[in-house]
């Protein structure tokens, strides 16, 4: 066995201790209105979306592909959730299940492209993610639609656990799920070689395509369960803000390859990412910084951890 | 010869690697407008002296002069083109999806460009006149994916004399490395008429190959390389093909009695391949006893290497059956992870990109082939994983014994240990092995022989190696099958399995070869 050294134990919990110090800073700078529990209920709450947005990238990325598709997706599946509830009456159970097969074929169209048709994943479902982003405007006629089912509403938002709102737990439960099938079930196993040596697993015997396919059909069903949540915090469903969450969610992927388990896609690291930049958007706006801080934020994240799990991995490489 | 009559002159070249003498003292000179042949069997130094004319290898020591002039060495990569010289590689270097007049004047459309841009329209005019000067008819405008292997071939050829020409030198050296392995005859013959036009014209030709026909038939004069020394060079028209072949391989080739074998051993025959055709062998058939070590081997272009890729589904066949212990398996319609179930196992060639993942942990590599076995119905058993791996890591003297390292920390050899761990879990029936021990040391090739044969005698496994390693066929196989262009030649078994007779037969599919072609 290797002994764990300093640098690996560091880099592993960077990320954590990075959100430590601003919780510390932005607790010094603001004590009166950072350091309290609605601030943070806030933080845990609203961002379970982003969360579930996120864990959806997992899969494809853990693969080798891309899904960019993933924003589009939630935004059609929280507006046929809204149409079907509110324009026809449906139950809200039927609705939801109805948003999540949606979100399923949506999968399976980007897994036919990608792994039939063998288009790079970044282009395909750029294509699908406009397409959809254009479904979903002809769809709603490019309204708002609201007046969803308080039942929804309750189990989302309102209800509270802790202090905090039922979806973060959602969040939390999904993220546990990917880690157990990510680490402890031998497609996950599986799905790890595919991504990083597809040859090595093709000729290890592995279903290459149906896994590739299968991890994007998953990112799809995500997506929209991301979709239900957040037609359920709104209460209602916009044509175009859900399709904002797209660069968060990636910057949080990847800022979350570098934490808890450097150098894979890992749920619990995405979601230590996800509420480190939350948290810093958070604090800076509480000092009176402008909303466009969100954007420099979360751009700046992406390339950042990007370029931090480059070195890792140089360092790794060298090291080795 | 003195230096100044010619046109390159290499002097006492040597070059090591680690420990090996690749290059030995070699001597050669190439006069102007001759065809000079440079023959050798695989790892005689061919490529070697290539690359440091190229200026890829850096020579221990030696001279270079051209035109009777001293050339510094080493050479800068792509150095050469200063001195004239041009290289056509086996690969070509062309870009396929770019059409010809694209790839024809890669570096130099700048010579037409007029204020206004380039004028697609003047280019391809001279691109055409090009093309006429050298007695090709070539379509400029077509995409070079669009084009037989020959005119591809032609195609590099006419812009490498025209890169000699660019910078209006009259002659210079042109560099042909193995350029008719994919072509058939009909081809090499437009191929051998462009070349000698450019002879006459003037231009050097230093003709890279290990065909011996062809050679003869092309070349003026013929150096061949042998061990890294230069084992003589000699006037083509004067010297026979038995004397050819003895300066190849070292001594004199013996009669070629029939060494087709009858039947080798009385246990029973439980792998049979039929009528296996892919992309470079036709109609390949052959049987296996339980527990036999076969080997396939023969020379660039013989198709040998492909037999094992297109019996696990890697590479599609257009035919073929294999039969294991009376289970028959279409071979056209097998994919890897259809062979796995049917009980065969592949070691590619190549560990980097298809033999494993260097980032992740020996363990995860070793278990791979496996890893359904350690779900318990709920979770994946990581201890009793790893303990597997660390037993199996011991048991095949993988160093250092530790699952949890990355796989890329390993050596060569002990990389290769470690992926016949991973597939003899699977217990294979039929283990298909690509160039078993490329890369890999000394020590640890003779370890990985012995834990093939065992594995064999003990497990009853069959094994089939194809590698062009023929010390390695002699040290590792009960019977080796030579191929000559995608065809079984002969199998050579028993007291006849040696490196030198392997060598031999290889060499004599390809002279038969021949002779076909010309009855």
């Amino acid at each position: 066995m290797t002994r764990p050294l300093f640098a690996d134990v560091a880099e592993r919990y960077a990320l954590l201790a990075a959100w430590g110090v601003t919780c510390v800073v932005f607790g010094i700078l603001r004590p009166d209105t950072f350091l309290t529990t609605s601030n943070f209920t806030t933080i845990f709450g609203s961002q379970a979306i982003l969360v579930v947005l996120t864990l959806a990238l997992l899969p494809p990325l853990t693969a080798g592909d891309y899904d960019l598709s993933v924003a589009a997706t939630m935004t059609l599946s929280a507006m046929v959730l809204a149409i079907l509830n509110i324009n026809h009456h449906w139950s809200i159970g039927a609705a939801i299940v109805a948003a999540l097969l949606i979100g399923v074929l949506v999968g399976l169209v980007n897994g036919a492209l990608v792994v039939l048709l063998d288009i790079d994943s970044l282009i395909a479902t750029l294509g699908s993610s406009t397409f959809i982003a254009g479904v979903v405007l002809w769809i709603s006629n490019s309204q708002t639609i609201s007046g969803i089912s308080q039942s929804l509403i309750n189990v989302v938002v309102v209800d509270r656990f802790l202090g905090i709102p039922l979806e973060f737990y959602y969040g939390i439960a999904l993220g546990i799920v990917i880690l157990y099938v990510f680490e402890f079930m031998p497609v996950g196993r599986r799905l790890l070689f595919v991504g990083r040596g597809r040859s090595v697993a093709r000729l290890s015997g592995i279903h290459v395509a149906r896994l590739r396919w299968g991890a994007l059909v998953v990112s799809g069903l995500i997506s929209a369960f991301g979709g239900v949540l957040y037609a359920g915090t709104l209460g209602s469903a916009d044509p175009t803000s859900g399709l904002s969450f797209l660069l968060p969610a990636f910057a949080a992927a990847f800022l979350g390859a570098t934490t808890i388990m450097p150098g894979r896609f890992n749920p619990l690291g995405s979601i230590a990412a996800v509420y480190f930049l939350v948290t810093g958007i958070t604090g800076l706006q509480l000092l009176g910084v402008q909303t466009f801080v969100q954007q420099l934020f979360y751009g700046g994240a992406l390339v950042l951890a990007v370029a931090l799990s480059q070195l890792a991995r140089r360092r790794r490489a060298s090291g080795g | 010869m003195t230096h100044a009559t010619s046109r390159l002159a290499l002097r006492n070249l040597s070059k090591s690697f680690g420990g090996t003498q690749a290059l030995r003292d070699v001597s050669l000179d190439i006069l102007p407008g001759e065809v000079h042949g440079l023959l050798g069997e695989n790892g005689s130094g061919k490529s070697t002296l290539i690359k440091v004319l190229a200026g890829f290898h850096e020579p221990d020591s030696g001279e270079l002069r051209i035109e009777g002039e001293q050339v510094p060495l080493p050479l800068a990569p792509g150095q050469f083109r200063e001195f004239g010289m041009s290289f056509v590689h086996q690969d070509l270097g062309l870009v396929e999806s770019l059409s010809v007049l694209e790839n024809l004047r890669v570096a130099g459309l700048s010579s037409s460009r007029s204020r206004f841009g380039i004028s697609w329209r003047r280019e391809r005019m001279r691109a055409r006149e090009t093309f006429a000067r050298y007695g090709v008819r070539l379509d400029p405008s077509v995409p070079v994916s669009a084009l037989k292997p020959v005119e591809r071939a032609l195609l590099a050829i006419v812009r490498a004399m025209e890169e000699i020409q660019r910078d209006d030198r009259r002659y210079g050296v042109l560099v042909l490395d193995e350029p008719t392995v994919f072509l058939p005859k009909e081809g090499v013959e437009r191929l051998f008429s462009l070349v000698r036009d450019a002879a006459a014209a003037g231009t050097s030709v230093l003709f890279v190959s290990h065909d011996l026909d062809e050679v003869r038939e092309i070349t003026d004069r013929v150096t061949v390389l042998r061990d890294g020394a230069n084992a003589g060079t000699v006037v083509t028209a004067e010297t026979t093909e038995q004397r050819f072949v003895e300066l190849i391989i070292g001594r004199q080739l013996a009669a070629l009695p029939d060494l087709r074998h009858e039947d080798l051993t009385e246990k029973r025959v439980s792998v049979r391949v039929e009528h296996l055709s892919g992309a470079s062998v036709s109609d390949v058939g052959f049987e296996m006893h339980e527990g036999e070590v076969v080997g396939l081997t023969g020379l660039i272009g013989s198709g040998f290497e492909e037999v094992p890729h297109l019996l696990f589904g890697s590479r599609k066949a257009r035919t073929g059956l294999l039969s294991i212990d009376g289970s028959p398996v279409d071979v056209p319609r097998l994919t890897p992870a259809a062979a796995v179930r049917a009980g065969l196992a592949l070691i590619p060639a190549d560990r980097k990109t298809d033999g494993s993942v260097a980032t992740l942990s020996v363990e995860s590599n070793v278990a791979l082939s496996v890893i359904g076995r350690y779900h318990n119905g709920f979770f994946l058993d990581r201890r009793r994983m790893r303990r597997d791996a660390a037993a199996l890591l011991r048991e095949f003297d993988v160093r250092p014994a530790d699952p949890s390292l990355p796989y890329g920390a390993l050596s060569g050899g002990n990389q290769q240990k470690a992926l016949l761990a991973k597939w003899f879990q699977t217990e294979p029936r039929l283990l298909l092995l690509d160039e078993p021990t490329q890369g890999v040391d000394v020590g640890a090739r003779q370890q990985i022989y012995e834990l093939i044969r065992t594995a064999a005698q003990d497990r009853g496994m069959h094994v089939v190696c194809a590698s062009s390693d023929y010390e390695q066929l002699a040290a590792l196989c009960d019977r080796v099958i030579v191929f000559g262009r995608g065809r079984v030649w002969r199998e050579l078994v028993g007291a006849d399995v040696t490196k030198d007779r392997i060598i031999e037969q290889c060499y004599a599919a390809m002279a038969a070869e021949a002779a076909q072609v010309v009855v």
